[in-house]
């Protein structure tokens, strides 16, 4: 059996009265794509900190590769890469120098510096490897921070909200690259509020709620739990009362209805053409992770 | 060893990049003083026999610089990245507590002396100095930026914001400096005075370091370096303790 790639046993941190994590357990496999998803305060840069080492457990344990990250932090935090959630630099120095300088600060020398330019290419970074960490954009800056966490070759990868505040196409460019790093090998855990990007990239979901582990899944079968499709109708019409068992809410000219499975459409529209209430229009809308989470948060959407 | 060492590098690197505001203004500052003081004073005072007011005040002054530009190396260095928030990427690290504050204190006392010794090569265009005890010189220059640096570390971890730190440097650091004996010797002061004076550390630092310069001074130079490396080992002790705890830095 491989060592996990992370290993949280029953970890709790209070803030005075406030319990942000109230016994969470948790294990990352290695070469997984994992997401933390959760409502903001629910405990989740809490927990990546106290893996991280910027803050220390109230109890339990907690391993990288098997390492723990209190006793053995020096080993643990050279295996683990950061991505802060908030956009802060050095304005000291130009992405080079500071890249140059965070892995130095790792142990590394300039036998590391191919990998410096490897990274400052993927993320396309290279034209501003001389510019001021200051004169950056936002985006740009978002991709320094990943460069940073990346400067020491971690094979785990922990980014808390990478996206946040970052326009679609650096997104989708970001991911390419997160992507391509996962597939050679490296454990990437990220913590996201974009629904959409947990379900199309992470094959396992963990979600946190006021610091505890409310699910913890692949994602199909986590989709797979919010049976229920959903069909929005544009009718001709009242909706029958036959049909109101079914109904799931209204918006505008749409009524919107539960399936239990695909085939109670042809019931649906059966009852429909025998009460002649033509259909003006129709949509199937199969569940996606954000109903999921609404879902499990205990909202109804 | 290599993340302590980069870190040592980055913070030389950090004020030699800003030279122009780190250590030409901290000299110019001390000429100042320097062509005032000496104007006004020189022809009235005599501290001790045979030394001009000016040369009197040229190892003060000196001392002065490096003493205070210790401190604002490491405490203005956390304090921007703390407030900056880029602190992170050096919690981060493997770097130990030790490692940390051995990077800190090497680099303020690099600083330091580098100031120190710029106000010292530019006034020899002015006075000529005797170097009577070198060794002491050296001495007090090392163990007085290093107390500095690990004051400057302390301050940096406990402040919070600028204002702050601001009000350290000039409400303690400044009167303590400035009241320690760098434009005049304690005997002339009134017996209460002399009395206080004692018990301010910096009144060691700087009247041994002008002991290596002219021989001669308000205490013995074997005591003053003993007070001045104790105060360091006891700075130095609770620096490591607020470092090992984590305090304002790991929550």
């Amino acid at each position: 059996m491989t060592i996990p790639a992370i290993k949280i046993e029953q970890v709790h941190k209070s803030f005075g009265k406030l319990d942000a994590l109230r016994g969470v357990d948790l294990q990352i496999e290695q070469g997984e794509f994992f997401a933390l998803l959760g409502p903001n305060g629910a405990g989740k840069s809490t927990l990546i900190n106290i893996l991280a080492g910027l803050m220390r457990p109230g109890s339990g344990h907690l391993s990288v590769l098997g390492h723990d990250v209190v006793t053995d932090y020096r080993k643990t935090r050279r295996l683990l890469g950061v991505v802060p959630q908030e956009l802060v630099f050095d304005p000291f120095f130009n992405v080079r120098e500071m890249l140059r300088f965070q892995a130095g600060y790792f142990g590394c020398g300039p036998e590391n510096d191919p990998w410096i330019d490897e990274v400052l290419e993927g993320l396309g970074l290279t034209d501003k490897a001389y510019s001021n960490m200051r004169s950056l954009s936002g985006g740009m800056k978002r991709r320094a921070l990943i460069a940073q966490a990346l400067a020491h070759k971690p094979p785990v990868l922990v980014l808390d909200e990478p996206t946040a505040g970052v326009d679609v196409e650096v997104r989708q460019m970001l991911w390419a690259f997160i992507n391509r790093l996962n597939k050679a090998g490296t454990t990437i855990i990220l913590t996201t509020h974009y629904m959409e990007e947990a379900q199309t990239l992470c094959s396992r979901v963990a979600m946190l709620k006021q610091g505890e582990i409310v699910a913890l899944d692949s994602t199909r079968n986590l989709l797979n739990r919010l049976q229920t499709k959903q069909l929005r109708l544009k009718l001709q019409g009242a909706l029958p009362a036959s049909l109101l068992p079914l109904k799931r809410g209204e918006s505008g000219d749409y009524v919107t209805l539960n399936l239990a499975a695909t085939t109670e459409v042809e019931y649906i529209l059966a009852e429909l053409r025998a009460a002649n209430v033509a259909v003006e229009d129709l949509q199937l809308i199969e569940a996606d992770l954000e109903d999921v989470f609404l879902d499990i948060m205990g909202h109804q959407p | 060893m290599r993340g302590m060492y980069t870190l040592f590098k980055k913070e030389i690197w950090r004020f030699w990049k800003v030279s122009f505001q780190t250590v030409a203004a901290p000299v110019m500052t001390a000429l100042l003083y320097l062509l005032i003081f000496s104007h006004a004073l020189a022809t009235r005072l005599e501290v001790y026999p045979g030394v001009s007011y000016t040369a009197f005040l040229v190892p003060g002054l000196v001392m002065m610089s490096l003493l205070q530009n210790s401190f604002a190396n490491s405490s203005s260095s956390l304090i921007q990245s703390k407030v900056m928030g880029n602190i992170v990427f050096l919690l981060l690290t493997p770097i130990s507590y030790l490692e940390f504050f051995l990077a800190f204190l090497a680099a303020s006392m690099a600083r330091g002396i580098t100031v120190g010794l710029s106000v010292f090569l530019v006034t020899m265009f002015w006075v000529h100095l005797p170097l009577i005890h070198p060794w002491y010189i050296l001495g007090f220059a090392l163990m007085g930026s290093a107390m500095m640096g690990a004051l400057g570390i302390v301050a940096g971890i406990c402040t919070e914001k600028f204002d702050q730190l601001a009000a350290f440097q000039n409400f303690i650091i400044m009167p303590l400096t400035f009241l320690a004996g760098v434009f005049y010797s304690i005997h002339s002061l009134p017996p209460l005075w002399h009395q206080v004076s004692r018990f301010n550390p910096f009144f060691y630092i700087i009247d041994g370091f002008r002991y290596g310069f002219f021989g001669q001074g308000d205490v013995s130079p074997a005591l003053s370096l003993s007070i001045v490396a104790v105060s360091f080992v006891l700075i130095s002790m609770a620096t490591l303790q607020l470092l090992k705890s984590g305090y304002k830095l790991r929550g």
